[in-house]
């Protein structure tokens, strides 16, 4: 059945498209844009008088915890979550239990994905056995079974040596490798930021050249093995200054931040709100100001959430001992949106972090609104203004420092190969 | 009372409490904070001036001994005990400003008898204006007057309050 | 007057009228543990929980003798020192507690931020005993209780704390009660022990010890913990008793009517040399006994009606 979208803003950043236009999409596809496109008989019409219409909006980085956590979240219901906060893809992290380090368990969750996700979900398989940072594992066997990337995301491969392996072997593969940056024996046991607030509080902090160190690092290392690395959300000013030198010089990195790095300070912290614990931690207010420039030059190239559901067991008990993560799939697109109403990007600028850039890094054919692509459509209402609540969120866990704050923006409807996904029927 | 009244009323009774111990054992005054202290000093003032002799004065803040610290809205300035003499083997006469219930009294004998345990304790109030809540009378009183509960009886003395003078306040 | 908050957590709880309210009852208190009955009977039928999840045999002394100097019934819980690990998180343990229907929950925790806890979800008062390295706030009071009764003042007071400023619930609350009341504090250590950002809570870093102990009217050592030296934030015991303790030499270039402070208890013979310990400088016996009037007077003003 052919779905006609009427009336919408459409905003399809590839091709600088930000127009009036209707959107006739069939058989999964999008047929044709045009300024007024006639409905066929047995059309479905969807009215997007003032709401945007943009691709399919891609969420780099989340964690769906299927196997092994599922009491924090599963891949149904990340996947019922993205979709309620306008994702049509979502790549989800290795470090599950077992960790995704070979074709069994990435054909496990691609299984259930395939019966259970309403959205597209794109498996990343580790870089080390076991994320141990010893031991190769199966690349060419996962990819193979369908994983997208790589990524010991949760950890760093601490021997450089290693790492340059795994850059190698990925380059054998041509997949591409996410980097989460940190160096454990600096970071310790911190808990946050290094800085003013830690000192207050008397909390251990973990220094921005944990993060820093081990940018600079993968940095280095893809440029020697000449393997381009994808730097995982990147938090600190230092950092970005890094990745836009390293640009600059021609080095093949590109970066992402999650929403919390541009909207949160430490402050946050002052409470104790165990919501607000993350790592990366959340930074200075310079930071802040640095990550939205460089979302803003271009040296982050794209936005992904992060999403890492905890429930009340690791997060109702002492600052020090709760694990570490937010969720965020259904935060980040109003988080992102004002931005566009801060003025630090246009509203084409805030879709390219979520649609064609991150399409590129991970070399799918996604993150487009033209003739002959997938039909994965979100539909935005970005003026609607609302308070987060926890009854509403349908990830399965609810550690967001957001809850009870005001928001503006939000999908309206997700749309998934021409089918509304969202809103659910149920 | 005006000022004449208060001090001829106290002379009198330093007069009975000389009367009462004349050669006899050593004896104390202790105020209930904040007037009684002052009315005490007054009263060894005057025993002074009439005999030539000493005697100790020591102050008691009963807050610590109240029964109706969760009834009240604020906590009361807590000021310190401070007596200058043994209790143990001392007649105490106790002075208090205006006896009421007898309640605040209580919480004196239990304070005084926590410092340690006197030969004998004698009550001096200045005024007593009845509705007695417990079984304690004074031995010696300045003035006993007729009140009606919800009326008020606000001694000021001159140290405390610049002015010496008692009088009644609200009521019907 | 009044105390205006139902929990101590941590100095900024107190306004300055507050933390003058609770030292000059303090002192009346202090008159109570002086008598031959140490007892009057202002908290008969409260009940007080101590509830340490961290071992410490003074401070929860000083807070057992000062409830039962005011005829509160007290309980000493000594909780295993993770909730992880005992697996019953610490608010479940704070409901069961509540059911035992306390007045008042005095918590000494090995995390910053564990009295929160408590205090949002339970309806007893509590009181923070150490969270971590966090706050401390009762050492606070006491300290300055005792630099008062001693100088007189707090305001215009020069105050050095010298140690592992980084790692010290009492380096904190000193420093937020000494600069809400008026005094100039100064810090000095390490620099492995002093945080980067140190300087930002309103204080002075002084490298150098000698140059920290001039012209002060307290000098207050921190006590070292020997855990330190295998995080590589010091060498040695030697070397640190050597350039960062209190030695009579050290004390030399001080002013001679200086006070010595410690929170206790003194590892004799490094961060403070034995006879600075014993000498006329040091006032910590006082430290700890107007720790006892101290507490008695928060526990009266926070649940004394």
């Amino acid at each position: 059945m052919a779905l006609l979208i009427k009336n919408g803003r459409v905003i399809d950043p590839a091709s600088k498209t930000d127009a009036l236009l209707d959107v006739l999409v069939e058989g999964g596809k999008i047929i044709e844009l045009g300024a007024k496109i006639a409905a066929g008989g047995g059309t479905e019409i969807l009215d997007a008088a003032g709401l945007l219409v943009v691709p399919g909006l891609i969420d780099m980085h989340t964690h769906l915890r299927e196997p092994g956590h599922e009491y924090k979240e599963t891949i149904r219901t990340g996947a019922r979550a993205a979709a309620a906060g306008g994702f049509t893809s979502i790549v989800c992290m290795a470090n599950t239990n077992p960790v995704n380090d070979s074709a069994s368990v990435t054909n496990f969750i691609l299984q259930q994905a395939k019966t259970q996700a309403c959205v597209n979900v794109y498996p990343v398989g580790a870089l080390t056995r076991e994320l141990q940072g010893e031991a190769l594992s199966e690349y060419g066997d996962m990819k193979a079974a369908g994983i997208i990337a790589l990524s010991d995301d949760g950890k760093t491969v601490k021997s450089a040596e290693v790492m340059r392996r795994c850059l190698e072997y990925a380059k054998t593969f041509s997949l591409p490798v996410i980097c989460h940056c940190e160096d454990s024996d600096l970071a310790g046991r911190g808990v946050m930021h290094e800085g003013m607030v830690s000192t207050r509080l008397g909390m251990r902090g973990i220094a921005p050249a944990a993060e820093e160190l081990i940018v600079a690092r993968e940095i280095t290392l893809a440029d020697w093995v000449g393997h381009p690395v994808h730097i995982a959300h990147a938090s600190t000013a230092g950092s970005v200054r890094i990745i836009r030198e390293a640009k600059a010089r021609g080095v093949a990195v590109t970066a992402e931040t999650a929403p919390h790095y541009f909207t949160l300070t430490d402050e946050e912290v002052s409470s104790f709100d165990t919501a607000t614990k993350v790592n990366p931690p959340l930074r200075r207010l310079q930071d802040v100001v640095e990550i939205k420039k460089a979302l803003q030059d271009g040296t982050i190239d794209a936005i992904a959430s992060d999403h890492a559901p905890h429930s009340t067991l690791e997060k109702d008990v002492e600052f020090d001992n709760a694990a570490f993560g937010m969720i965020g799939l259904e935060t980040s697109l109003p988080l992102a949106l004002a931005l566009v109403d801060e003025g630090v990007l246009t509203l084409s600028q805030a879709i390219e972090k979520y649609t064609v850039n991150p399409a590129g890094i991970l070399k799918i054919e996604k993150g487009r609104i033209a003739a002959g692509w997938d039909a994965d459509i979100t539909i935005i209402d970005p003026d609607c203004e609302y308070v987060l609540e926890k009854a509403r969120l349908y990830s399965k866990s609810s550690n967001s420092p957001f809850l009870g704050r005001h928001l503006k923006g939000r999908a309206a409807f997700t749309i998934i190969a021409g089918s509304i996904v969202y809103p659910f029927a149920d | 009372m005006d000022t004449s009244d208060i001090d001829r009323t106290l002379n009198r009774i330093a007069f009975e409490l000389w009367e009462h111990n004349r050669g006899a054992e050593t004896f104390a005054f202790i105020g209930i904070r904040r007037r009684g202290v002052t009315i005490a000093n007054r009263l060894a003032r005057k025993l002074q001036e009439f005999t030539g002799v000493r005697i100790p004065v020591g102050a008691l803040d009963i807050t610590l001994y109240r029964d109706d610290l969760s009834e009240i809205a604020s906590h009361p300035v807590l000021k310190k005990t401070e007596i200058p003499f043994p209790i143990k083997g001392t007649k105490i006469y106790l002075c208090d400003d205006v006896m009421y219930t007898g309640r605040t009294i209580r919480a004196a004998l239990d304070g005084i008898h926590d410092l340690g345990r006197p030969e004998a304790i004698r009550l001096v109030v200045l005024i007593d204006r009845g509705h007695r809540e417990l079984p304690i009378q004074p031995d010696y009183t300045g003035r006993n007057i007729t009140t009606a509960k919800q009326e008020r009886v606000e001694v000021q003395l001159e140290e405390d309050d610049g002015i010496d003078q008692a009088f009644i306040t609200g009521g019907a | 007057m009044e105390l205006r908050c139902k929990n101590l957590l941590s100095i900024g709880d107190l306004a300055p009228e507050e933390i003058t309210l609770i030292l000059d009852t303090a002192g009346s208190m202090k008159e109570v543990s002086e008598r031959d009955i140490k007892k009057v009977p202002t908290l008969r039928g409260k009940t007080v929980i101590n509830l340490f999840f961290e071992p410490s045999t003074r401070t929860r002394t000083s807070f057992e003798i000062a409830g039962k100097r005011l005829s509160a019934d007290v309980i000493n819980i000594t909780a295993g020192s993770s909730s992880v690990v005992k697996g019953e998180t610490l608010r479940d343990t704070g409901e069961n507690l509540q059911a035992m229907h306390p007045d008042l929950i005095v918590v000494r925790h090995s995390c910053a931020g564990a009295p929160k806890i408590l205090a949002d979800a339970l309806p007893a008062a509590i009181i923070n005993a150490g969270d971590g390295a966090h706050e401390h706030p009762t050492q606070a009071l006491l300290d300055a209780f005792t630099m008062r009764e001693r100088t007189g003042r707090l305001a215009g007071l020069k105050v050095a704390i010298i140690g592992d400023i980084t790692h010290s619930r009492v380096a904190r609350s000193n420093i937020f009660l000494l600069n809400m009341m008026g005094a100039q504090v100064r810090v000095s250590g390490p620099q492995t022990m002093v945080p980067r950002f140190i300087e930002s809570l309103g204080v002075a870093f002084v490298p150098s010890l000698i140059d920290a102990v001039r012209d002060v009217d307290v000098i207050m050592m921190l006590r070292i913990q020997r855990e330190r030296q295998n995080q590589s934030l010091f060498p040695s015991v030697r070397e640190y008793s050597r350039f960062f303790g209190l030695s009579s030499d050290v004390l030399r270039h001080a002013r001679p009517d200086v006070l010595v402070m410690h929170p206790g208890p003194v590892n004799r013979g490094i961060e403070m040399s034995a006879e600075v310990m014993d000498g006329p400088a040091s006032i910590i016996l006082d430290q700890v006994t107007n720790g006892v009037a101290v507490r008695m007077a928060l526990m009266y003003l926070l649940i004394g009606k």
